[in-house]
């Protein structure tokens, strides 16, 4: 009998890090499906490259130690299944007519600067894919910014440019946007999965697409449509959710979602960019430490006289 | 009916079936027994037996050694083989009185009176209480009597009785409050009686119906005891966590439960209150629940305080070849052992047997800033600042944020999918900010 000998507690969650990004990964099915439907063979192209340079990538920063042979194998090229969530989200917040030799560089940029340069995983202070993201429209603004409409492929404006689209077809993502993040449906399916399987709560969602409905409502746009057009749900349910770069406390998660609302509208509104779901996440990103060190829970017992 | 409970907390799997439903078996007086004198928090005992004494079951064989301390009794009757150091089971030393049975099991005087607790002062059940050795079994071991002289600026107005028993695999206190309920009612009379107070309580979990009932049917009569039903969560049978459920106050942060009014004991301390009272029988014996998929025969087994463990699973009908670790007392809070040879102690509670398979080795990642075990944690603290503070020595802004508050509980740990180690950094953080405190 050999026995192990440990710290307590002995018996542990069946959850690990893998399987919450596995979990992840489902929830992004819904999603990727919407994306070849409406965009084409293109949009699979798209996200196999984002996904498979993000986790060589990855791989290859974390175990170039051990050589490259060691980095290749399939189990560490896939690790914890974290760089293959940022792949994959980098690759939903493209637009279809990207060059896939940009979405390498995006994906290589997003796992390099957006995470490793910190410290790799759990250290990162904002959203990898949103970095990436963030790389290649300052790098390629144009190529960034064309939008075909879905289907019959005419070039063509987002929604939120336009100001066009039936609820029904916001609703399917049948309309002119990045590839993953058109359709509500399938954004809420993902979604619906990581609330059952308790990977997100609903405090930031809600407050970030709360916030967005009435402060557009207040400024006279019609509220469901800012939540349904645009980034923004895509946003507030996979990428505001982000475990790392988002606060702990509920308290703090609903404080970060209304900033996110906050700022979406402002950059829409008055901004000079069409949608602002990127740079609300990411500053809301970086006030991430501030709204933990202030937002702690109350201590059990504390300010209780004897 | 709603059931009581504090804000935080986990559910993990219960694996209370394989022993909830069987009764308590005696098992057999032991050849020989090695009684510890540390067996509680605080002052360990000094022996009052040397090698070559013949003593008695129940004869004091530890005097107390300090305020906070408690005596010990023999076990079995015998000759004194040695008093030695041996191994026991926090992984440590302690000084043991090793007793050789001689087969009689006869006990000291004064072992079967029938006393009432009508005719006892206060102070008298204080009294009994001290001499009995009776001490928390509900795994902290603190000394029973001292809770019961609480300083003069402390105004006591209730007793709780712990029965929820949240550690997964036990079922000591689930059979006891089934099979001695009223002695778990006399326990608490008695408790109440000593601190002069009129309100008591017995919380047990909602897992247990059962023992609601019958301990309910044994509270008859006594308007001023209430049975409490808790839900079922970990870390109900926490001190705090008990008090905030049963009366809705919150220990001060820093502070010993009696600043809340309120003494809490577990219901298997009562059972032993309540015999020492009646009978004038020493703390000698206490039930242990054996479990675990490696355990061959689960069961709840009253066994002699200072058996060798490795006598007790041998009854108990042994465990698998494929045993791969063995918890003591249960595994939230529970001492992995690497051998069976240390002796059974009034705090233990149980042993757990897990499988090759059933123990998670999976190594530590990184935090992912989930945030599950600040949501958990009973005490509201932020676990992975205090883990990471604590590996980077800052023990000072460790202290700031509240490290001592921790209760240990390990429910951080339990959730964290990254594997954290980090009930055990910060047990560290605890050990190094209280040797800081004290300059």
């Amino acid at each position: 009998m050999k026995l192990v000998v440990t710290h307590s507690p002995h018996i542990k969650t069946p959850d690990t890090t893998k399987r919450i990004m596995t979990d992840v990964l489902i929830a992004l099915i819904p999603a990727s499906i919407s994306a070849v439907v409406n965009f084409g063979w293109r949009a699979f192209l798209l996200m196999a490259v984002s996904i498979l340079t993000a986790m060589l990538t990855e791989s290859i920063l974390k175990n170039y130690k051990h050589g490259l042979g060691h980095a290749l194998q399939p189990g560490n090229i896939f690790g914890d299944g974290s760089s293959a969530v940022t792949g994959l989200i980098l690759a939903h917040i493209l637009t279809p007519l990207l060059p896939l030799w940009m979405a390498v560089i995006g994906a290589f940029l997003a796992i390099f600067v957006g995470k490793h340069v910190f410290g790799g995983i759990g250290q990162n202070s904002f959203n990898p894919a949103l970095v990436g993201r963030a790389a290649l429209l300052a790098a390629f603004p144009l190529y960034m910014t064309q939008w075909i409409l879905p289907i019959d492929s005419l070039a063509g404006a987002t929604s939120l440019v336009t100001g066009e689209g039936s609820y029904l077809m916001l609703f399917l993502g049948r309309i002119g946007g990045c590839i993953g993040e058109t359709s509500a449906l399938a954004i809420i399916l993902g979604g619906l999965y990581l609330l059952y399987r308790g990977h997100i709560s609903w405090h930031i969602p809600t407050a970030y697409l709360g916030s967005t409905a009435l402060i557009s409502a207040l400024l006279g746009t019609d509220p469901l449509f800012a939540v349904l057009a645009g980034g923004v749900a895509y946003g507030a349910i996979f990428m505001a959710t982000d475990m790392v770069t988002t606060p702990m406390t509920p308290k703090g998660q609903l404080v970060f979602g209304l900033g996110c609302g906050l700022i979406t509208v402002i950059i829409r509104e008055f901004g000079g960019l069409p949608e602002g779901v990127m740079y609300s996440i990411l500053i809301m990103n970086a006030l991430t430490p501030l709204i933990d060190k202030i937002m702690q829970p109350r201590l059990f017992g504390g300010g209780v006289s004897a | 009916m709603t059931s009581a409970t504090f804000k935080g907390g986990i559910h993990p799997p219960e694996y209370k079936g394989k022993t909830e439903h069987l009764a308590i078996q005696r098992m057999s007086v032991p050849d020989k027994v090695y009684v510890p004198m540390v067996q509680h928090i605080g002052a360990p005992c000094k022996p009052l037996v040397k090698a070559g004494d013949l003593v008695l079951t129940g004869q004091k064989i530890g005097e107390i050694g300090g305020f906070v301390s408690a005596p010990v009794h023999a076990s079995i009757s015998g000759k004194v083989k040695r008093v030695t150091e041996r191994d026991v089971v926090s992984g440590q030393t302690a000084v043991c009185v090793e007793i050789e049975s001689d087969g009689e099991d006869k006990w000291v005087e004064g072992c079967d009176l029938n006393r009432k607790l009508e005719d006892l002062e206060p102070d008298q059940i204080i009294e009994i209480i001290k001499e009995a050795g009776i001490t928390g079994l509900g795994g902290a071991g603190f000394p029973t009597y001292v809770k019961l002289l609480p300083p003069k600026d402390v105004k006591i107005d209730s007793v709780i009785l712990n029965g929820a028993e949240c550690e997964p695999f036990l079922t000591c206190d689930h059979r006891l409050m089934v099979e001695e309920s009223a002695k778990v009612v006399d326990g608490l009379r008695a408790l109440m009686k000593a601190l002069k107070v009129t309100s008591g309580y017995v919380a047990i979990e909602d897992n247990k119906p059962d023992a609601i009932a019958k301990v309910k049917e044994a509270t008859a009569g006594f308007d001023n005891i209430q049975v409490v039903s808790l839900q079922t969560k970990y870390p109900q049978g926490g001190e705090k966590q008990i008090i905030d459920a049963v009366l809705g106050r919150e220990v001060p942060s820093g502070k010993l439960s009696m600043y809340a009014g309120v003494v809490v004991n577990n219901v298997h301390t009562a059972v032993a209150v309540a015999e020492a009272v009646r009978t004038g029988r020493p703390l000698i014996e206490r039930v242990l629940t054996v479990s675990g998929s490696g355990a061959n025969k689960p069961q709840n087994l009253l066994v002699r305080i200072g058996t060798l463990m490795s006598d007790v699973i041998e009854y108990a009908g042994g465990v698998s070849e494929k045993t791969a670790k063995l918890v003591v007392s249960a595994p939230m809070t529970g001492f992995a052992q690497y051998h069976l040879d240390f002796p059974v102690e009034k705090r233990i509670a149980g042993i757990v047997a897990f499988l090759e398979g059933e123990v998670d080795l999976l190594p530590e990642s990184p935090c992912i800033r989930c945030g599950r075990c600040v949501e958990a944690c009973p005490i509201h603290l932020l676990p992975t600042k205090l883990d990471k503070l604590s590996r980077l020595k800052r023990y000072e802004e460790a202290a700031k944020y509240h490290i001592l508050d921790c209760i240990s509980c390990g429910t951080c740990t339990y959730v964290c999918p990254a594997r954290r180690h980090l009930i055990h950094s910060i047990d560290i953080g605890k050990q190094e900010v209280r040797a800081l405190m004290r300059g």
